[in-house]
Formats: C-alpha cells, sequence, structure tokens
C-alpha cells in the first residue's frame, strides 16, 4: 500500500474542498478501497475520512418517500423500520450482500460507488484491464468470463470492458426509481438513478457521472409503492457470502391479480445496475400471469450477448426473473 | 435494449505506471518501499514510457514519506495512545503494537472474518479498518471477553464453544467467537438477515440453525467445525436468554 495523507472531514464543505487535492479519494466504510489499496489497484495520494460527517439518518421526505444519509451503514439501513416497512425490497437486497461485519462498516454512499469483482481488474499481474489501466485492453474477453457482463456490451472483440457492478443495494435501489443527492465544488444537485452508473463504452475507467470533487450526501428513496409485493432474488455460486452471477429486484404494486405498475432491476449482468424499462411497461396494467413474467424476462435480457464462459446467465437471468415476479406477485414478503 | 449508455464526463485519471506491488505484510515498510522504489526505475529503463515524468511525480507525492498519526483506542477497557502509520490497520495496530494477538490476520482482505473484532458494539473486520478511522472508538477484542481469569470468567459464547468443541486448529476461533457475540447482541435487536426473508420471518426472527448459518457466514473456518459451531451459537444463545 502507498503511503498517504488522512484527513478527516468534519463537514461536506471541508471535505469538497479536501478532495481538490490531487490523487485524493474519499474513505467510508473502507471495505472496498481499502482492499483495492493493498492490492496496488487504487493508491490514492491523499484519503478524506468523512465517517464523521452528519450524514447518518433516515428520514421521512414530505412525499411520503425516505432520505437516506450517505453514511448509513448497510447493516443500519436494511433492519430500519421504516425501511423494512416500505422497502423490503432494499432491505432484502442489502441483506443478501456481503457479511455482517462488512455490512456494519459498508456506507450507502460507498456501495454506490463499489468498483468491479472482476478478476483482471483486481489482480495487477494481469497488465491488461481498460478500466485500471485504460487502453490496454481487457483480459477477460479472452479470459475466464464466467462472471462477466451480457448486457449492456458492444458483444464485440473490440469491447473495451465486460466487468459487471457488483453491488446488491444499487439494483434494489434501481428497481425502486431511486435519486441521488451530491453535493459538489459547485453546489448541490441531483441526479437519477439510472444515470448515476455508466455503461463503459470507450471509457470503463469511470464508473459513474459523479464529476471530480462531488460528495453524495444522500439517496432518496419516492413514495413506496412496492411494500407489498417485492423479492430480491440473488443467484450464486455459494449460500451466502458470494457476489451474484444474476441478481433481480422485482416490486409489484398490485391491485388485486392486475399489476398496476412494476420495478424491474437485474444485478451480475451489466457494468451498471440493468434496470428494464421495457419489461417494466409490459408489466403494467398486465394480470400476473406466468405468460406476463416470462414476457418481461424475455424483454429484460433483450440483445444480450454472451462470451465464451458465460453464456448460461442468459436463460439464468430470464428464469430468475420470472421466479422473483412470481414470488413478489405472492406478496411472500408482506 | 434498455437503459442506453450516458455520456461519458470528463476525467482527471492519472496514468498508472506501477502496477505490481508484491503482496507485503503491513510491518514491512522498508522492503515494501525498497521494492516500490526499484519498481519505478525498472518500469522507466525497461519502456522509456514518455508519461514515466508525470506518473513518478504523481507517486512521489503519494508515497516518497510514510505519514504518521496520533491514534487513542480504548482496548478492552483501557486506553492506548500510539503514533502509527497512516496504512496501519486495525488489526495491525492491535497485534503489532498492542501486542493482542488473539485476533488473526487471515486473509487481510475481509474475506475470511480471522480479524473480527468488536468495534463500538459493532463486528466489523479489523483488517479493513484503518486504525485512524478508529481514532477514539471502544473496542473488545477477544482477550477483552471473559471476566478473568478463571474458566468460570468465560463469556456465555466461550464457555459454549468449549463445551461444544467448536474448533479444530483454533485459527478462526476468535473471530467466530467476537462474531457470535456481536451476532447475540444484533438477536436482541431484532435485525433481519436474508434468512428472515426466505422463510417469511421477518418480524423478530429466532436463531433457528439456519439464521445462525447465515449470519456467521462472513467467519470462514477452513476446519470446517461448522455443525459444532453452529451448535455453539445455539447453546450460546438460550444461556444468554436464560
Amino acid at each position: 500500500m502507498n503511503p498517504f495523507n488522512y484527513q478527516r472531514a468534519t463537514a461536506p464543505e471541508e471535505a469538497i474542498h479536501a478532495a481538490s487535492a490531487r490523487d485524493a479519494k474519499f474513505l467510508g466504510g473502507g471495505t472496498n478501497l481499502i482492499d483495492l489499496m493493498k492490492d496496488g489497484v487504487e493508491h490514492p495520494a491523499t484519503l478524506i475520512d468523512i465517517n464523521h460527517l452528519n450524514l447518518t439518518q433516515i428520514t421521512a421526505t414530505p412525499s411520503g418517500g425516505a432520505l437516506i444519509g450517505a453514511l448509513v451503514r448497510n447493516s443500519d439501513l436494511a433492519n430500519h423500520e421504516m425501511i423494512r416497512r416500505n422497502y423490503p425490497l432494499l432491505s432484502h437486497g442489502l441483506l443478501s450482500g456481503a457479511s455482517p461485519q462488512l455490512r456494519n462498516m459498508a456506507t450507502t454512499g460507498g456501495n454506490l460507488l463499489q468498483r468491479t469483482r472482476c478478476y483482471y481488474f483486481m489482480d495487477t499481474a494481469f497488465p491488461a484491464c481498460n478500466k485500471r489501466n485504460p487502453g490496454s485492453g481487457c483480459a477477460a474477453l479472452n479470459g475466464f468470463n464466467r462472471i462477466h457482463a451480457i448486457l449492456g456490451t458492444n458483444g464485440g472483440a473490440s469491447e473495451a470492458c465486460i466487468a459487471t457492478n457488483p453491488s446488491d443495494m444499487n439494483v434494489a435501489m434501481a428497481a425502486l426509481n431511486a435519486t441521488i443527492h451530491v453535493q459538489g465544488p459547485k453546489g448541490k444537485r441531483t441526479i437519477p438513478f439510472a444515470d448515476f452508473h455508466r455503461l463503459p463504452g470507450k471509457t470503463p475507467e469511470i464508473d459513474t457521472n459523479l464529476k471530480p470533487g462531488e460528495l453524495i450526501t444522500a439517496v432518496e428513496l419516492p413514495t413506496p409503492k412496492f411494500a407489498k409485493h417485492s423479492w430480491y432474488l440473488k443467484v450464486r455460486d455459494r449460500q451466502s457470502y458470494a457476489f451474484a452471477l444474476v441478481a433481480v429486484a422485482a416490486g409489484l404494486e398490485m391491485d388485486g391479480n392486475t399489476i398496476k405498475s412494476a420495478g424491474l432491476a437485474l444485478g451480475g449482468v451489466a457494468h451498471k445496475p440493468w434496470r428494464s424499462l421495457e419489461a417494466e411497461k409490459s408489466l403494467a396494467g398486465a394480470t400476473a400471469t406466468p405468460e406476463a413474467f416470462k414476457k418481461a424476462a424475455d424483454l429484460a435480457v433483450a440483445g444480450a450477448k454472451p462470451y465464451e464462459h458465460n453464456a448460461f446467465k442468459i436463460e439464468l437471468a430470464k428464469q430468475s426473473i420470472v421466479r422473483a415476479l412470481t414470488l413478489a406477485a405472492q406478496g411472500a414478503q408482506a | 435494449m434498455s437503459a442506453p449508455p450516458c455520456a461519458a464526463p470528463s476525467s482527471d485519471y492519472e496514468e498508472e505506471i506501477l502496477e505490481s506491488e508484491p503482496a507485503l505484510g503491513d510491518s514491512e515498510f522498508s522492503r515494501r518501499t525498497f521494492v516500490k522504489a526499484a519498481g519505478i526505475l525498472s518500469a522507466g529503463v525497461a519502456t522509456g514510457v514518455p508519461r514515466i515524468a508525470a506518473a513518478e511525480s504523481a507517486q512521489a507525492a503519494a508515497a516518497s514519506t510514510p505519514q504518521t498519526i496520533a491514534v487513542t483506542l480504548k482496548v478492552n477497557g483501557k486506553t492506548e495512545s500510539l503514533t502509527l502509520d497512516t496504512r496501519t490497520t486495525l488489526l495491525d495496530a492491535l497485534r503489532d503494537h498492542l501486542d493482542l494477538t488473539g485476533s488473526k490476520k487471515g486473509c487481510d482482505h475481509g474475506q475470511c472474518g480471522a480479524c473480527t473484532i468488536i468495534l463500538d458494539g459493532r463486528r466489523v473486520n479489523s483488517c479493513l479498518t484503518l486504525a485512524a478511522v478508529a481514532n477514539g472508538g471502544e473496542i473488545t477484542t477477544i482477550e477483552g471477553l471473559a471476566q478473568g481469569d478463571n474458566i468460570d470468567d468465560l463469556s456465555p459464547v466461550q464457555a459454549a464453544f468449549l463445551q461444544h468443541d467448536a474448533f479444530q486448529c483454533g485459527y478462526c476461533t476468535p473471530g467466530q467467537i467476537c462474531s457470535a457475540t456481536a451476532l447475540l447482541e444484533e438477536q436482541k435487536h431484532g435485525t433481519l438477515s436474508t434468512v428472515s426473508f426466505e422463510t417469511g420471518h421477518t418480524s423478530n426472527p429466532q436463531l433457528t440453525d439456519d439464521e445462525i448459518r447465515e449470519r456467521m457466514s462472513g467467519n470462514i473456518c477452513r476446519c470446517a467445525a461448522y455443525p459444532n459451531i453452529v451448535a455453539a451459537v445455539r447453546a450460546a444463545a438460550r444461556s444468554v436468554q436464560a
């Protein structure tokens, strides 16, 4: 690990100002950043410890939604009474990720910025990684790509990066249509969840649309619609404490057996949490039947392109979507 | 196609020259510094990459001198003041600076749980916690769980691990016991796990064996003493409730 300067910030403005220093990074729970620093993947010159900023509350918004401070720990968020009652999809998703110890450390803002678990990104012994070393190529394209993306890539040999976003929280928040609040050198702004994370394009080294020096201050959830009908399905190699091969966050707003509206997002399949507006539209107004769920599944993975070792993900994603929607419709979580 | 790509913002990304660094223990600063200096030199000589100058200065800004910080920790009830390299993890502070070697370094990457300690009432991986971040915090390690030196002084979880033979080699045991101790505290507050959702018990779930397994999944046991660990946690939960 490189030597670094450590600064403890006491106010957002102070943290944002400190972030203008060369190679400075914010430090939250550290579960990802410290790990990557030990591996030599990240080497900031300055760490700005933001753990003491007053961004730790969860409050109700006037519209009946929720405002989650960026420093709320994953375990506190998952177990918060209002989140459990109004957004069980988020609790379920959060508790599907990592371990109790890591969830006690990891923050809401940090989880949004969690970097990929692509083996080639995390192992500096592989020189080719466009995300770690822009222009160097992608070792995963012709390597072991079982865990890699099937959506949002060009699907050709010229692809720059086929890494996936590893977060479960992000998948649930995408389906819940969250909004991210940020503060930067030029003031405050909000970013719709779908516009926060990026597809790789030709610049996979940039994970998000945050601007330099911007600090995530909160995540806002809209008025709850899926409190009675939601399910988070995570398919992985181990039953616990493993990253998703495919994850599905499914929320349904039901009127009897009719779906009024739906939220559907996938994890483990793309460079960003993969929300499918087409699938959500096809579900809205439909009767909750296996046929409707299969149609939504087909729409959600339309255009999927497999690589050598991950073709199984296409069918796995479809079946997982049908299962998650079925369990959500049953109100198993109510 | 769903989710169209978004416009890319401008990047202030710095080129990375030093891609490989041997994984060294945190106490080997002098050797690491040497290896890193040699790495910069050989990269420049071998490749003559033009951007070396920029990269070197970026590295120099970050890496020329180790930075230190004063840290005060309350460990097992005793206040300790240390001056530490900013890179020092809480685990290394406990083991190398306070001689509390009960907490173990397994993977050093937050994957095995051997380093689990209780920080401000919550179980965390001390290998991924910087000592500087824990500054001012209250820490309980395996050394702080027993009330005294006699066997009767063991904590309920320690006693249960002993009674149920919940280990073989014992390397993961301090982390397992700290983790289980915090688990019982979390249970008192009605926390959920993913198993609570799978089983539909999302209101004050009981500690079934499936719940224990899920809630202890952050602690790996390479000897696979899992059946006895589950039995010990189950017994400790009962003795705490009784």
